[in-house]
């Protein structure tokens, strides 16, 4: 009459569902498996079943050799031993030998004590590696702005491989070669910055060691800071004042915008703002946009534009639909366009003088940040992007404690944001922001419910329907590019009508992005950020775009109408066609 | 050309049994014919007398008897020869066997 | 059609090829014709004889006599002695060492007399490239027989009952599963054909596609019918040309008769088979990993369960036999199970095909039943060890297999014999091994091949078999020590226990077997002594005896005092202790040292 099927872990019983691992029955019971290549972010579709790197390996009665517990399914009857002498010899030989072929410089590693294999072998209490010879030695590609690849570093665990193949659908890391000197790489083994990579940098995010990281840009940052003449101005994206705090051992999901103020301004920059107000900016425009569209017969769907790893996506991809992207700069690029231009201009300035850092979730606005169409008077609007994890270190360096800060605000001018601005950084929230404004300026009527709880939640694909007055706005999101795939190929295929569309390359948004502290595959730290940003939104007095009062501000004395020949001269771009590799 | 029915595959291999039965060396209840084809048998028309036993041989529809060419037999005043080993009986020689005697 | 009088079969395997005997075919259709016999002689090229030694081998019927080191200049005097005047060409015919005599009929000699050819049957008898000749000898009789009167359910049980085991190493009983593949839920089934044969020195299936390709394609639908599949595949390695060649050309002849394709026989059951060629990874002959590269990805093996059989080929249930395993189908059912059961040992049943090579005097290609031992293959069959020398051990499996020696030689060969022994049967590669062997060398030549074959996925095959490699490298170069030997141990141990693949689990086997039963050469070389005399860098500093004066001078001056012996006698190193400094060498005034 139970459908669960019963087996014995180190001589405890325990029923479980048919299709569950035996890692898993084992973790429901406390039973902690060791794992190194296994991950599974089942809330957002990702799960890497590679079971290569043998340090799960447990006895299973009657089996005759190990078995990997991370995808051995449990069978009615079975009697698993994990921790015997046999097992813990297979693991340890494992670890042993991965360590034989790794270079041996934990000191100045990136991953330095964020590595899983490090951890691994502290865990394991492995104190020597009786196994010394021949080690691989390929170079490092430090071809893009963005990702470092150090195949010295790489265990073979895949999961970058599963994440850029079967979540992102972009194909661009697989196995190349055979044998010992086996590696992931682009096809051809090309330099990432030659391939159609979107550095979107979700293999660096499941990196366990430091194969992948991002382009490290701290010692850029400062030497600005140090450097007397300059005036270093740094923002925040959303998506970091609820992830930030994991670096300083605070639960996940703790907001601590005000604490991560503080904290960036005792490291010297002369103003620390809020790429919130970039957003409301950004909203202000792509409202605009979609208005002008729909009044105008203009191209529908129009679709977000504010992730550069989805615009190059799409420029690789689809470079035949380059005409539905709003034309909206992202949000951190029109603050630095407005920061080099009105900020300057008001506070008696030279813009030459100015150095504007980016922190974001991001590694792929590293890139965004040369793209040359993102210049004003040849000047790049952006000129230092780093990332949350960067941010900390830097805040660590100081000696600074984050979480015992005290809270303060963002300075004046670019640092006011409304709820719609703040929740730009989870999956659903642009769309949201740009239906509150959207709403009120087609309709002419006040919003009372401005929370669009469709727009919310995991799944892959969600679509929304909203009444504005007469017209009803169909509005579809997806959140990772294999979900966008899919989307983009039902709009060409004329399955599905939208009117606009968000995507985001990122499982879950941007606070899942490339550059946030390690989720290690734990999906409720995501859920918990998410959280985060929407509890803030609430929390906020205004909450919708175009009622935020810098923003009105800023228009009124300097850049005139939205969507007018100023802003766009400022805040929108072009984009490239491009061909996929 | 489909072959439709295992009677149909029947009857191809009975035609094709023929040519590969010069191989049946495992068949020690065959009748053997052995045919003189030394210089003496040639000389003597053996090489035709061996064309005419297997064309007969075919035409009758003779399935176990097989055909050998062997050296001299020794009886070269009587080329061509022919010595007929039916298993179980004593060998019989025949000579002279021209052609017309074939049948 | 004219009726022929004799047949001419020549030999026309890779190997016979190789020595030419394209061009023996060549000379008698060209000779025959020009002295006008085309008419009564054909001249067919066939497969394997198995008698490789002694290749290029020509066939006489219905004369029976077995011609060897046949070359293309031979072939006018067999015409005008053998084929006109009737004269056996005595110079040609094979000398039976054990008979001390020429024999002319090939059951009568000692490499064949032990033999019983079931998988190999054609393989010298028909000519493969003719589809009719393949059924003069009941070829697709089997496959009109199962679909005019039995199920699915029955060839399955038939199978069962013949207990005919995988004939690719693992032993795993066929009809078993079959009838998985059969139970497994899904419309959509797939029957594959491992023809990947990766050992190096193997050539069973080689030989069987080459000479009789249609015994596989019959055996492949009949598969098909079994377990509801309506697609066969075979992986081949691109490295068989020949092999692909013949299939293609069999392929297109049963596609012709009906015999592939909609509606066989005029049953409902329809099938076709695809080839997909290799390329060039031993990995691929893993089920999955050939699975894998079959669907067009990367050739690396997946974890097991789930097994091909529920799920393989595009994710459909799947059965992959090996070529031997399917060239035994036909006539199980034939001759049905009962008769198959009688052939071999208890637990397994039918014949193996080997292919013996290293250090014996017929190398070449048999099959016997299992239950032959291993003294009968290699001194019976395999005419005992070249140059006279004392045998030593024998390899089987390939590179996942282990050595026997001495001790184990009356072993029957059956699969659960070899594992006790702690060998295996493998795909039926045989390598025998003589007393100049030097084991570890032995050992660290499979590894080499595993490490470099490794598809690198799983940590232990990867970087494990590139580590074992490196403790023999450094073992035959004289550079190990006792704790390399036990970490040594310990690491095979572990590797085996952890891979994720059959390459992986089965790549420590040489080195445990060897060292199981030789560790004293293991522990030799790590004294810098190799007792075969094999490593170049063990070798050490040796006296000549003919050209020493006995002066002692290289006995004064040797460090270690290794140099003994009487003044005017020669002397003798001790090369246990000599440390190869060479003083001996500078110092000798009649040049008698000899340097390694």
């Amino acid at each position: 009459m139970s459908d669960k099927i019963k087996v014995t872990i180190n001589k405890q019983i325990v029923e479980v569902k048919p299709g569950t691992t035996v890692l898993k029955a084992a973790e429901s019971i406390g039973i902690k498996i060791p794992t190194l290549c296994h991950m599974d972010l089942c809330d957002f579709e990702f799960v890497n079943k590679a079971a290569s790197c043998r340090v799960c390996v447990v006895e299973i009665e009657g089996r005759r050799n190990l078995a990997p517990s991370c995808v051995q399914k449990v069978e009615e009857g079975m009697v698993i031993k994990t921790n015997t002498p046999r097992a813990i010899r297979g693991r340890r030989t494992s670890v042993e030998l991965l360590l034989s072929n790794h270079p041996q410089d934990c000191f100045t590693c990136p991953k330095n004590l964020d590595c899983e294999l490090q951890k691994l072998a502290d865990d394991l209490n492995i104190r020597e590696i009786p196994y010394s010879g021949e080690k691989v030695n390929y170079e490092k590609d430090t071809s893009s702005f963005s990702i470092v690849k150090d195949p010295n570093k790489c265990i073979m665990c895949r999961r970058c491989e599963t994440m850029c193949n079967e979540v992102q659908t972009c194909g661009i890391l697989s196995g190349v070669g055979r044998g010992f000197d086996v590696i992931v790489a682009p096809a051809f083994e090309l330099p990432l910055q030659d391939t159609s990579c979107t550095f979107c940098g979700q293999c660096v995010a499941v990196c366990p060691t430091a194969a992948l990281t991002e382009s490290n840009r701290t010692r850029d940052v400062w030497r600005a800071l140090a450097d007397p003449n300059k005036h270093v101005i740094v923002q925040t994206a959303p998506a970091i004042r609820a992830a930030i705090g994991e670096e300083f051992g605070m639960e996940p999901g703790s907001l601590v915008t005000g604490e991560m103020v503080s904290s960036l301004r005792e490291l010297g920059f002369d103003g620390v703002f809020d790429t919130d107000f970039a957003a409301d900016l950004t909203i202000m425009e792509e409202a605009s946009e979609l208005v002008h569209r729909i009044e105008h017969n203009g191209t529908l769907p129009i679709l977000t534009s504010c992730c550069p790893a989805w615009v190059k996506f799409i420029e690789h991809n689809y470079p035949e639909m380059l005409d539905i992207p709003s034309s909206c700069k992202s949000p951190h690029i029109m603050f630095g366009a407005i920061a080099k231009t009105y900020y300057a201009e008001k506070n008696n300035i030279d813009p030459d003088d100015m150095v504007i850092v980016s922190v974001m979730p991001c590694v792929a606005k590293k890139a965004e940040a040369h793209r040359p169409e993102l210049t004003n008077y040849e000047d790049s609007n952006v000129d230092l992007v780093i990332t949350t994890r960067e941010a900390a270190a830097m805040i660590k360096e100081a000696g600074l404690d984050l979480k015992n800060m005290p809270k303060t605000d963002f300075d004046k001018m670019m640092g006011e944001s409304s709820g719609a601005g703040v929740i730009f950084g989870t999956t659903g929230g642009v769309i949201e922001a740009a239906t509150r404004t959207a709403y009120e300026w087609i309709t002419g009527e006040t919003l009372e419910n401005v929370e669009f709880n469709d727009m919310r939640g995991l799944e892959g694909i969600k679509s929304a329907t909203v009444n504005i007055g007469d017209l009803e706005l169909k509005i579809g999101i997806a959140h990772g590019l294999g979900n966008a795939r899919e989307l983009l190929d039902s709009i060409k295929s004329g399955e599905n009508e939208f009117h606009a569309i968000e995507i985001m390359a990122c499982p879950g948004g941007c606070i899942g992005g490339g550059g946030q502290p390690y989720h290690l595959g734990d999906s409720e730290i995501l859920k918990a950020r998410q959280n985060a940003l929407y509890t803030e939104d609430k929390g906020k007095k205004i909450r919708k775009s175009h009622e935020n009062t810098e923003i009105i501000k800023v228009y009124k004395e300097f850049l005139g109408e939205p969507y007018g020949e100023k802003a766009h001269e400022l805040l929108h771009t072009k984009y490239v066609k491009r061909e996929k590799l | 050309m489909s072959i439709k029915s295992l009677d149909e595959l029947m009857n191809i291999r009975k035609k094709h049994e023929e040519n590969v039965s010069l191989r049946d060396n495992n068949n020690n209840s065959q009748t053997k014919l052995l045919v003189g084809m030394a210089t003496c048998g040639i000389a003597s028309g053996a090489r035709e007398t061996l064309n005419e036993l297997l064309k007969e041989i075919k035409a009758q529809g003779l399935d176990n008897v097989k055909i050998v060419q062997v050296g001299c037999l020794g009886y070269c005043h009587s080329e061509p020869t022919v010595e007929i080993n039916v298993p179980g009986e004593d060998p019989i020689l025949y000579g002279p066997v021209t052609v017309d005697r074939v049948k | 059609m004219s009726i022929y009088r004799l047949n001419i079969m020549v030999c026309g395997g890779t190997g016979c090829m190789a020595a030419d005997s394209q061009g023996i075919v060549d000379n008698f259709k060209d000779i025959l014709k020009e002295k006008g016999y085309d008419q009564e002689v054909q001249v067919l090229k066939t497969g394997c004889f198995g008698f490789c030694e002694q290749g290029p081998i020509i066939k006489i019927h219905p004369d029976n006599v077995f011609y060897v080191k046949v070359t293309p200049e031979d072939v006018e005097e067999i015409i005008d002695e053998h084929i006109i005047k009737g004269r056996k060409v005595e110079r040609l015919l094979y000398e039976d060492p054990d008979l001390n005599e020429k024999i002319n009929e090939q059951s009568e000699m000692s490499f064949y007399k032990p033999q019983l050819r079931i998988a190999l049957r054609n393989c010298g008898l028909i000519n493969p490239e003719d589809i009719f000749e393949y059924i003069a000898y009941r070829g697709y009789e089997a496959l009109g027989t199962v679909l005019k009167n039995q199920t699915p359910e029955d060839v399955i049980n038939t199978m069962i009952k013949s207990n005919l085991r995988g004939r690719g190493g693992g032993g795993f009983p066929a009809g078993l599963k079959w009838k998985f593949a059969h139970k497994a839920p899904g419309d959509e089934k797939y029957i594959i054909c491992n023809a990947d044969e990766g050992d190096p020195g193997a050539f069973m299936d080689r030989s069987i596609l080459e000479g009789d390709p249609h015994s596989v394609l019959e055996a492949m639908a009949i598969a098909g019918y079994a377990i509801g599949a309506e697609t066969g595949l075979i992986y081949i390695r691109a490295e068989y040309p020949l092999a692909i060649k013949r299939l293609e050309i069999a392929i297109d002849q049963a596609k012709e008769q009906g015999l592939l394709g909609k509606n066989i026989f005029g049953s409902d059951f329809n099938f076709n088979i695809k080839l997909k060629y290799g390329a060039g990874a031993f990995v691929c002959g893993e089920e999955t990993a050939l699975i894998a590269s079959t669907e067009g990805l990367r050739g690396e093996p997946r974890n097991k369960p789930p097994f091909p059989a529920t799920s393989g080929f595009k994710g459909k249930p799947t059965n992959v036999n090996n070529v031997e395993t399917l060239a035994n189908v036909a006539p199980i059912i034939l001759n049905g199970p009962e008769w198959f059961n009688k052939i071999g040992t208890e637990k397994s049943n039918g014949t193996k095909v080997f292919a013996l090579a290293g250090a014996i005097n017929n190398v070449g290609l048999v099959e016997v039943p299992m239950g032959t031992t291993l003294r009968e293959i290699v001194y019976d069959i395999g005419g005992g060890i070249r140059g006279g020398k004392a045998f030593k051990a024998v390899q089987t499996g390939g590179p996942s297999g282990g050595v026997i020696t001495t001790k184990d030689l009356d072993t029957p060969i059956d699969y659960d014999s070899l594992q006790a022994i702690g060998s295996m049967m493998g795909s039926g590669g045989m390598i025998v091994m003589d007393e100049d062997t030097c084991m570890v060398s032995i050992a660290k030549f499979y590894l080499d091949f595993t490490q470099e074959e490794s598809c690198g996925k799983c940590t232990p095959c990867r970087i494990g078999t590139k580590r074992i490699y490196e403790y023999l490298e450094k073992l035959t170069e004289g550079k190990a020590t006792m704790d390399d030997l036990y970490n040594l141990k310990e690491l095979c141990d572990s590797v085996k226990d952890t891979a994720l693949c059959g390459l992986g689990q089965t790549a420590p086997n040489p080195v445990l077997s060897t060292m199981e039963y030789y560790w004293d050469e293991y522990v030799a070389h790590v004294n810098g002594h190799c007792p075969s005399k094999e490593c170049k860098a063990l070798l050490s500093y040796t006296i000549d005896p003919e050209k020493c004066i006995g002066c002692t001078a290289c006995a004064k001056k040797c460090p270690v005092d290794c140099i003994s012996g009487e003044r005017k006698e020669p002397h003798i190193i001790d090369e246990a202790v000599c440390i190869k400094c060479g003083a001996c060498y500078d110092v000798c005034p009649v040049d008698a040292v000899i340097k390694p």
